[in-house]
Parts: structure tokens; sequence; C-alpha cells
């Protein structure tokens, strides 16, 4: 995709600048001249969606670390003194909170959509493990940043999370004692959490520079997962990707404004509004929504050890999945059957996410009388959980190489344009690409 | 950006109405970003609880004539003077020389409290804080730059452009000032 | 394209839930009917000024509210808001109610440990020195500080108010402790209490509430409000806990106003958004 550059510096200025820095020309090829397959749906606006994320995210940080105090006795009064006092603090700290919520939202929308279509395969396995990379800095990111309220659920978030690390053996104590900073989570975790919480979305933000280079070596997939073969199926970035983003983005906003304006607090936890307390954990302890899943992949497992392996294992699969899979067609909308066991894996994430904010020995259906199956009743959601994490596991490393063997997908079309010609409104796609090059 | 799909349409549509909805477009997006900067901005601003410890009451029975007490005041030195008769005269007598700031005497204290000269004790030149009774004038002298200050705070020599400056006060009583 | 997004929605909604649906075992609280509920929604400046003096009168005895100072009182949506004193530092009443109230402070002298009445930069003084001596204060239970209450448990100020009229006379077989006092509404665990004599109620989960160290506070008539709303016990419990929500969330009259604007402004741009979008796209197929 990387072809020809048809920039024209237009003065002397830009020629200046061009011979020196050719940095208009990369702007120009990738945002501006990047042909983008013509038939790319609302999901592919997530892409766009998520760099604006990561913006606000950094400038509202950038703006509430001026008034947050990172240490044990000072956090949880700062972040009430930034919801009072400070002007605007309120609007700024809410943005900053649900905005993590809107990051995740939008990129489990996104990483769905990767799997859904197959942007992991060849020649996207860079792309998407760089994808991956930025998931798990995103994952280390939100969880410091949590604890930095320094309410009951930070604190104990915090504890269970770092006691993780004591799963390893023989080196597990110490390296949690290092992480710590001490024999448990303290003033020191706290500091720590809060410098590694302002630098991880830098790191972040370089990840995406490398993930929309390889994005621009190899070029968009598309829904059809068929690559473009002349310029009549794709379109140039600008005006038409920019615009259909830009929309996508505003109703995207219309969501992430009715959550800091109308429920703020809606998607956090009442006992993160009580000072960290140390010598008493919340009766029910769960971390953020978007970590639910994992966390109850982490309870399903009896054994701490081996909870904690499936636990990383889950996002360790993801890793794999370019080499999981042995289909020969990327996008499922030609597979029946990928499709099918897609949808299911979809309800078994929320289903995950479901028995992570319920207590393990909880009945799923409330009266129903069964039979115990080792340790807990088989009517209770750490079986729901149990169930769902096997399927979760067999979808990547069982069904996903499998399928690429047995099914028989259906036809694909030659070429992106082909199906899309047989739209009505529509003339001669050439000569339309051809005329667009020409503004 | 939208420009380039401005001239890719065929003849009979009419092109300001096209141009209209872009231009639109990018100037909402354009407020929208204007509208977002003012809280990022507006949010460096003192805080709320910072403006409301801005006024301090002191109790001048503290202070012996010719004495000075510098108090904490918004995070800088607030000098309270407590001048002898012959600091007032020599201040009056100068009401009249050439000054680079002309200010008479009495307009740098309140009506009938001359011997109480309140004054924000950070130097008018780049701010550091004068030592009392330096200088040939009596005043202040400001280690930093050399500036010179007579016995009502004006300035008399050095770098400095403007006298001490006299904030807003009010005597809540004869041994009592509220400063703020 | 509008079903995607529906979607997608429906899906945010799905995972916005969840956490939500935690266990519990205490009585549901009543539905008040709050004048802050809702997008429109504004704090009721009579309701919260009753509610501050319940706070004064009775809670204050033994709980802080180390997060506030007197000038909130006068604040913007806050109960003694006066549109003439914008800055509440001026505010008369608050000033009146903040000098009714003794501080501890140092003398600059002396360098002795004094109290003075309060201005309206101060905050709101702890009943007690700390935290061993409000234990050592109420059986050793710690009462916790109010200031951020009513977002830090769960149902807000309904359950507030639900759990101070909540105490009801406690269950036949339910053995309430010493010190200690059954409340219908307190999420707790009763089960060591809970003693039934006939085998077949053995199986009987116990009942909800649970055990609490505070003795029960309000009482009809226990407050005297100075706007002839009658004080009964309800209407004390219902007052304190709008008073308890606007401290915990005193900025949500101008979050939903700043959010109706944001709102409207949204939805245009999206709209604009979308014909700029349907017009680039008008002869591309897609």
């Amino acid at each position: 995709m990387s072809g020809h550059s048809t920039y024209e510096p237009k003065n002397g200025v830009s020629r200046w600048l061009d011979q020196r820095l050719p940095i208009t020309r990369l702007v120009w090829d990738s945002f501006v001249d990047y042909p983008t397959p013509r038939n790319l749906n609302y999901w592919w606006t997530f892409g766009g969606i998520l760099s604006l994320m990561l913006g606000v995210q950094i400038v509202s940080g950038i703006v509430l670390a001026m008034h947050y105090t990172p240490s044990a006795s000072g956090a949880f009064a700062s972040v009430e003194h930034i919801m009072r006092d400070v002007n605007y603090g309120w609007l700024i700290r809410y943005t900053h909170a649900n905005g993590a919520s809107m990051f995740f939202m939008a990129v489990y929308i996104h990483m769905l959509r990767g799997l859904y279509y197959g942007s992991f395969k060849p020649p996207r396995e860079v792309l998407w493990l760089l994808g991956c990379v930025i998931y798990l800095l995103m994952m280390a990111t939100a969880f410091m940043g949590y604890v930095l309220p320094w309410g009951q659920m930070s604190f104990h978030g915090a504890v269970v999370i770092t006691n993780i690390i004591g799963a390893i053996p023989v080196i597990g104590g110490p390296i949690l004692t290092w992480l710590q900073g001490g024999f448990a989570v303290d003033n020191a975790t706290l500091n720590r959490f809060f410098s590694l919480h302002y630098l991880l979305p830098f790191m972040i933000a370089g990840v995406v520079v490398l993930h929309v280079w390889a994005l621009h070596v190899v070029g968009q997939n598309n829904p059809t997962g068929v690559d473009p073969k002349s310029k009549a199926d794709t379109l140039p970035f600008t005006p038409y990707a920019t615009v259909k983003d830009g929309f996508a983005m505003s109703v995207f906003l219309i969501l992430f404004a009715v959550f800091v304006f109308y429920m703020p607090n809606a998607l956090g936890h009442a006992d993160n509004y009580i000072e960290a307390n140390p010598l008493v954990t919340p009766a029910h302890i769960v971390p953020e929504w978007y970590f639910l899943p994992f966390y109850a992949i982490l309870r399903a497992v009896p054994d701490k050890v081996m909870g904690v392996v499936a636990m990383f294992g889950a996002i360790g699969v993801l890793f794999a999945l370019p080499w999981l899979d042995t289909s020969k067609v990327r996008s499922m909308r030609y597979r029946p059957m990928a499709k099918l066991y897609f949808i299911i894996l979809l309800v078994v994430c929320v289903t995950l996410g479901f028995c992570g904010a319920k207590l393990p020995d909880d009945q799923v259906i409330p009266g129903l009388e069964t039979f115990k199956v080792m340790d807990s009743d088989l009517n209770s959601f750490v079986w729901l959980s149990r169930l769902a994490t096997l399927y979760y596991f067999a979808y990547f490393l069982i069904i996903t190489p499998l399928l690429g063997l047995i099914e028989t997908p259906k036809p694909t079309p030659e070429t992106i344009a082909s199906p899309a010609l047989s739209h009505p409104a529509t003339t001669p796609a050439g000569a339309a690409a051809d005329a667009e090059k020409k503004g | 950006m939208a420009d380039s799909a401005v001239h890719t349409t065929e003849a009979g549509d009419d092109p300001s109405r096209r141009d209209f909805i872009h231009i639109a477009a990018i100037a909402a997006a354009g407020g929208a970003v204007a509208a977002i900067a003012w809280p990022l901005v507006s949010q460096m601003n003192p805080s709320a609880d910072t403006l409301a410890l801005a006024s301090v009451e002191y109790d001048l029975t503290k202070i012996e004539p010719g004495q000075q007490v510098t108090i904490n005041w918004r995070g800088k030195p607030l000098f309270i003077r407590y001048r002898t008769q012959a600091q007032i005269d020599e201040a009056v007598k100068d009401d009249s020389a050439q000054l680079k700031d002309p200010e008479s005497d009495a307009q740098r204290h309140k009506p009938g409290k001359a011997q109480w000269l309140i004054l924000v004790g950070s130097c008018t030149h780049l701010g550091c804080v004068p030592t009392v009774g330096g200088g040939e004038y009596g005043g202040w002298f400001c280690p930093c730059h050399g500036s010179v200050y007579d016995t009502s705070g004006r300035i008399r020599k050095g770098p400095a452009p403007k006298n001490l400056v006299v904030p807003d006060y009010a005597f809540l009583s004869d041994t009592k000032v509220k400063i703020g | 394209m509008l079903r995607k997004l529906t979607v997608i929605a429906a899906a945010a909604l799905t995972l916005a839930a969840g956490p939500a649906l935690a266990a519990s075992h205490a009585e549901e609280p009543h539905d008040i009917a709050y004048s802050f509920e809702g997008p429109f929604g504004k704090y009721d400046q009579a309701q919260l000024q009753r509610g501050y003096k319940v706070y004064r009168e009775v809670c204050s005895a033994c709980h802080s509210m180390k997060y506030l100072s007197f000038r909130n009182l006068g604040d913007k949506g806050g109960p003694f808001y006066d549109a003439k004193y914008p800055n509440p530092n001026d505010n008369p009443y608050v000033k009146a109610l903040a000098a009714d109230i003794q501080v501890p402070d140092i003398d600059t002298e002396t360098g002795d440990a004094i109290t003075r009445p309060a201005t309206p930069a101060d905050r709101f003084p702890h009943p007690y020195p700390n935290d061993f001596a409000a234990r050592a204060g109420n059986g050793g239970a710690l009462p916790p500080d109010l200031s951020v209450i009513a977002k830090g448990r769960e149902g807000g100020p309904e359950y507030l108010a639900s759990y101070l009229t909540g105490y009801v006379t406690p269950p036949k077989g339910l053995t309430v402790p010493a010190g200690q006092y059954y409340n219908a509404y307190f999420p707790g665990d009763l089960s060591s209490g809970w003693q039934t004599d006939r085998a077949e109620d053995k199986k009987d989960p116990p009942p909800h509430g649970g055990f609490v160290a505070m003795p029960p506070q309000l009482a009809d008539d226990k407050v005297s409000f100075d706007d002839g709303t009658k004080s009964t016990a309800h209407q004390q419990a219902v007052d304190v806990a709008a008073f308890l929500m606007w401290a915990a969330e005193p900025k949500m009259e101008q979050r939903k106003e700043t959010g109706f604007a944001v709102m409207i402004y949204l939805v245009l741009f999206a709209g604009l958004l979308y014909a700029s979008y349907r017009r680039v796209w008008r002869n591309e197929s897609h």
C-alpha cells in the first residue's frame, strides 16, 4: 500500500520543508491520500475513536495530575479537593474516570471486529500483535489509575492484584515485596503507581504509532476480507474515511457525555468513596467492569497458581491467534460455522463478565437444587465461569484451528467493488474514483 | 480537509449550499474544541479553598514603634510597619521630591493612621523580599538588584519601576486590621 | 447503521448493569421522591437547610464531615446560597452559622491550643480529637466521616434515609448482641445471632438486615424546623439524607446544567457531520 507518494508541495515554504523534513508528505500520504477500502462499515470507525479516547485520557490526566497528591495520607483528600474546589475539577475527573470505561468499551469492539473479519491473519500478524501489546499496556494503566483515588476498592484491588505476583513459585514473595515497596500496599506502592500511570499512556501512544505504521504498510482489512485489487476498490482516506470517522466519534461522544453528566458514578463502586482502610476489606470486592471476565477466569480455577496462569493465558491466546487460525478465508461473513462459534464466544465473554461481578457461590438460577461437583454446587456462578472459561480457551485452541480445516466457506467475491457495484444507486465506481483523484 | 470533496461533483449542484454543510461541521468542531479548552485552562486558576483563605486579621498591639512584622499573606510576605514620627515626617517631606512613581505619603496609609504602613513585601522589580531599614532612605533595600525604597515604601533608586504595593485592608478597630 | 448503534448501546448497558447486581441481604431502601433526581433535578434549598440543622444538632456530635467548609453552605446550589453574595465567604448568614461553632486553633502568641469561633473558610470541626477517641466514645465503633457517605453507600440518600428509620423490632429468633442494634436496611450478616428452635426452620436463611453500633438517633420533634415543616423522625431522615447527598455531590446542579448544553451541542454536531458525510459519500457505493 505504501506506494508512490502523490504529495506535491504547493508553495516555496512547503517545498523547502519537504526537502528537509517531509512531515507534511507523511501526513498527506497517511491521512489524506491513503487508499481506504470503499466498503468499510461503522465497526471500522473504532480505530479513530480509540485515538480520540487516548487523547482525552492523556489531556484530562495531565490536568488532574496538577491537583492530585500521590500519598497515602493525601490522595483521597486531594481527589475530594478536585471534586469540590478546583475549577471544573468535577468535570475533568468524571471525564477521566468514565473515559477509561469508554476507552475499554471501544477497544473491545475494535478487537472483536478484528476477530470477526480476520484482521489478524497474514499479512497483518504484526499489526495484531502490536494491538495486543497496546491492550496489555491499557490494562496495566487502568489498574494503576484505579488505585490512585485511594478508596477502599482502590486499595484492596491493589492488594489482590499485586498478590497475584506472589503466586509465582519461590521468587514470587521477594518480587511482591519489591513491587509493593514494602510488606503491604502502602504509600510507596501508591507513589510508584502514580509515576507509572503517568508514564504508560505515553508508551501506549508510542505503540499506537507503530500500530498505525504497520497498518499503513499492509493496508486496511475490510468486511469482505478480500484485498483491494484496483483503484475501484479504494477511496482516498480524506474526506471519505475522515468524515465517517468524525460522525462516528460524535455519536460515541454523546454516549460518553451521558455517562459523564448524568450517571458519572454508575460504572464505579460505592466503596471507592470510602477512604482506604487496610484493616477492613469491603464485603464484596470486584474490579472495574472491563476486568470482570478475567477476574471470573481467575476465580474459576480452584488452584492459585493455575488461576493466575489461566488469567494471563486468556490474553496469551490472543497473541498466538494469527498462528492458530487455519482458515484461508479472512472474513466470517463467508464462514457460517465460524460465525456461529464467534457469536457463542461473544455470549461467553459477557457471561464471564457477569460471573465476575457475582459472588462465586451464589446460585445462577435461584432456588434450583442441584448437586455438588468437586468443591461447589453445579448451580453456582463458579461453575458457570468454569464452563465459560472452558469454551473461551476451546474457541482459540481447538475450534479455530479445526474449523479452518473442516468447514466449507461460502464463495468470496473477486474484488471489493464487485458486490458493491450491484448497489442500485451507483455510477461506475472507476469513474467516480478517478474523479476523486483530480480533486 | 473537506474541500477536496467539494470539487468532485457534477454540474447542477449549487456550490455555496454544498460548501455550507462542510464549513458548518468544521466550525462546530472548532467551537467544541474551544469550549473544551476553557475548563482545561480555568482549572489552573486559584481553587475555591485558595480564594477562601485570602484574607487575614492581625492584632497590631504586638508591634512596638519603629518595628516591622512580616506575616504570610497569600503565600507572600506582608510588611506591617509601625512608623515613628521622624520616619513619617521624612516621608511627607519627600512628597515634593523627584519620584519615579509619584504618590504622596498620605495616599499610602489610611487617614489618621499615618503610623501604620502596610505593604506587600515583594520588590516590584522581580519579587525578592526587601530588607527593612536598609538603603539611604531608611525604608527598604532589596538585596537582589539594589532597589532602594523610602519610609513610605516608594521607589527611590534602582531598577524597580513601582512603589511597594499597598494591599486592600481595613481597620476593624484601632488595634485590629484585616488584610484582603 | 442505527441498528448497529443500538446494539453497541445495549451492549454497553448490559456491561454497565453487571457490577451493580451485587448480592444484598438487606431490605430494599424506600423509594423517596427527591427533587434532585432525574436529568433536570435540583436540590430543594429548604430541605437542605433542614438537613443541615439535623446534621448540626444530631449527627455532628459523633460524625465528622472533614471535606466540608462553612463557606460551602453558601456555594451555588448549597443550603444557604444567596444570589446577593456570589462569594460565599461574604454571606452573612454563613458567617453567623460558622461563628456559632468553635474550632480548634493555635494561639500564635503563646503556641497554646485554643478554640475560636469559626470563619467561613474553616472546615467543619471534628467532634473527636482523633480516631481513637472517637472509638473510645462509641463503644469501639468508629463513626464514619459523612462528607461523601451518600456516594459511599449503595443506594445513596434513599438508603441513608431508610437506614436512619430502619430500627425495627428484631424478628423472633434473632439475638441482638449487647451494645448493638438491629437495623433492617443495613447490609450485614446476621448468621451469628440467628437461632431457630424448630428443626425444620434450621434451613431458613437469617432475616434481612444487620447489626449496627449506632443507636436510633432520630425521633419526632427532636429537631425543630424553622420553616414550619412538621418534624417527624421520617422527615428528619429524608432531609438529612438530602443534605448528605448535597455534601457528597455539591456540583450536581452545575453538572446537569452543563450536561444539557453539551448534549444539545453534540446532537447538532452529530447531525451536521452526518449531513456532511452523506454529501461526501453521495456518489459512492459502500
